[in-house]
């Protein structure tokens, strides 16, 4: 079967974009190979590791589990855009004043997906944050500090 | 790891979603959330000629109380199910599934439609819709029907669609006087897949008993609802064994179909111990 492509249009970080893609690139792809924002990662491909995470239209989801072309018209925030906005601050000077990160791939999954916690729930458990980062794997830090620092920035 | 080629139709209306399926037939699969399909896309499980997206479809992202219970749009996204101020009220079981279900981002995204569709064996709502005897509601061009739960899980990734046909809603009832019901699920990680789970609907005595995870796809047990009846303190191996009566087990190599047995034994009887606490 010959390769099919289309012209997509969305909101990338607040501004207008656009390319053409073959509609079967996913979202993640499309973003650092097509927009060179390589700040969300290729990870696993199927879902599991979260190393992928971005915004869509307000949630964080799975950039390897939607195609490129299904985000037509919608506003995407990577984690360049969230960080430059300075919505992560608090996060991310939490996660480094306690080490929360060594190598880095799943940092952007991580600090995404903690926000959205913090947004639902200002107030989290270790047991409740535990759980909302249940879908996102860290190979570095055996998850401790992690969870230490979406408390600590929680405490604000 | 990348999807195989295909050709991408979005689809603006159920009619849409309808003639593709009619001109495509088995080539065609819809893209609802594409939280399970899109994984099997790129791993190359599944390579549809066509995609057929009904993201836009917004005419089935809905949830209306209605006829005694609530009706479920095949769009509802999970995440939608838990902001929903009736979930807790109107869908004990289903509020007490959805944070079993994969992972917030997941969440997020993935469809009931999707999941019901699919019938992965592992995945909740199978069950839960057997559990509380739920239906649903499948149209094509041609007509539309409403199938039982019962009636709609047929095997591994199998289901009663037809090519032609997609899954507009769910619809479960509402929960009657004196009803509980409980979930419980052994899995890796929370929100891995299920390695065997239970849900269960009990009043007066009387229990229904699905099991997911086990077996080729979700299923009711009779005999674990009989032993439940006249010994709700029956021990975890002796599920097991009125398990074993409905439920042709199914293994992998981590974990092979004697385990999943002893595990399903293990999820009714802790999910009884929820059911025995919630009062």
């Amino acid at each position: 079967m010959s390769e099919e492509f289309r012209e997509i249009r969305f909101t990338l970080n607040g501004a207008a974009a656009a390319a053409r893609v073959p509609v079967r690139r996913s979202l993640v792809d499309a973003l650092r190979q097509d927009f060179g924002h390589t700040g969300s990662h290729v990870g696993c491909e199927h879902g599991a590791c979260g190393a992928c995470s971005l915004v869509l239209d307000g949630a964080v989801v799975r950039g390897c589990l939607l195609l490129a072309v299904a985000a037509e018209g919608a506003a995407i925030e990577t984690i360049e855009g969230a960080s430059d906005c300075g919505r992560l601050a608090r996060l991310q000077q939490a996660f480094y004043e306690r080490a929360a990160l060594q190598c880095g791939f799943c940092t952007p999954g991580m600090l995404l997906t903690a926000a959205e916690l913090l947004e639902r729930n200002p107030h989290p458990s270790r047991d409740e944050i535990r759980r909302y980062l249940c879908g996102n794997y860290c190979r570095c830090t055996g998850y401790e500090a992690i969870v230490d620092a979406v408390e600590a920035a929680a405490r604000g | 790891m990348k999807p195989a080629p295909f050709a991408y139709r979005r689809a603006e209306s159920l009619d849409e979603v309808f003639t593709t399926l009619r001109e495509f037939g088995a080539e065609a699969q819809i893209l609802a959330g594409g939280q399970s399909l899109v994984p099997m896309l790129n791993m190359r499980v599944a390579r549809p000629a066509v995609l057929v997206d009904i993201n836009r479809i917004a005419e089935i992202d809905y949830l209306r109380s209605e006829h005694g219970g609530v009706e479920l749009g095949a769009l509802t996204r999970w995440r939608s199910l838990e902001d929903w101020p009736e979930t807790g009220s109107a869908l004990p079981l289903v509020a007490a599934a959805l944070p079993l279900i994969a992972h917030p981002a997941i969440r997020n995204r993935g469809t009931i439609g999707g999941s019901l569709a699919l019938a992965d064996p592992a995945a909740e709502l199978p069950a839960v819709s057997l559990a509380l005897g739920g239906e649903v509601v499948l149209a094509s061009a041609a007509a539309r029907r409403t199938v039982k739960a019962e009636d709609f899980f047929q095997g591994l990734y199998q289901t009663a669609l037809t090519p032609e046909e997609a899954l507009l809603a769910l619809r479960l009832p509402a929960p009657r006087p004196g009803e509980r019901c409980a979930v419980y699920e052994v899995s890796r990680r929370h929100g891995d897949f299920a390695l065997a789970g239970a849900a269960i609907v009990a009043r007066d005595g009387v229990y229904r008993i699905a099991l997911f995870g086990v077996a080729d796809r979700a299923t009711l047990s009779p005999a674990a609802a009989s032993l439940a009846a006249a010994d709700p303190a029956a021990p975890a191996a002796a599920f097991s064994d009125a398990l074993a009566q409905d439920i042709d087990f199914l293994g992998d190599r981590e974990h092979p179909a004697p385990v999943r047995r002893h595990l399903a034994g293990v999820a009714v009887r802790r999910a009884l111990d929820r059911l025995a606490a919630a009062g």
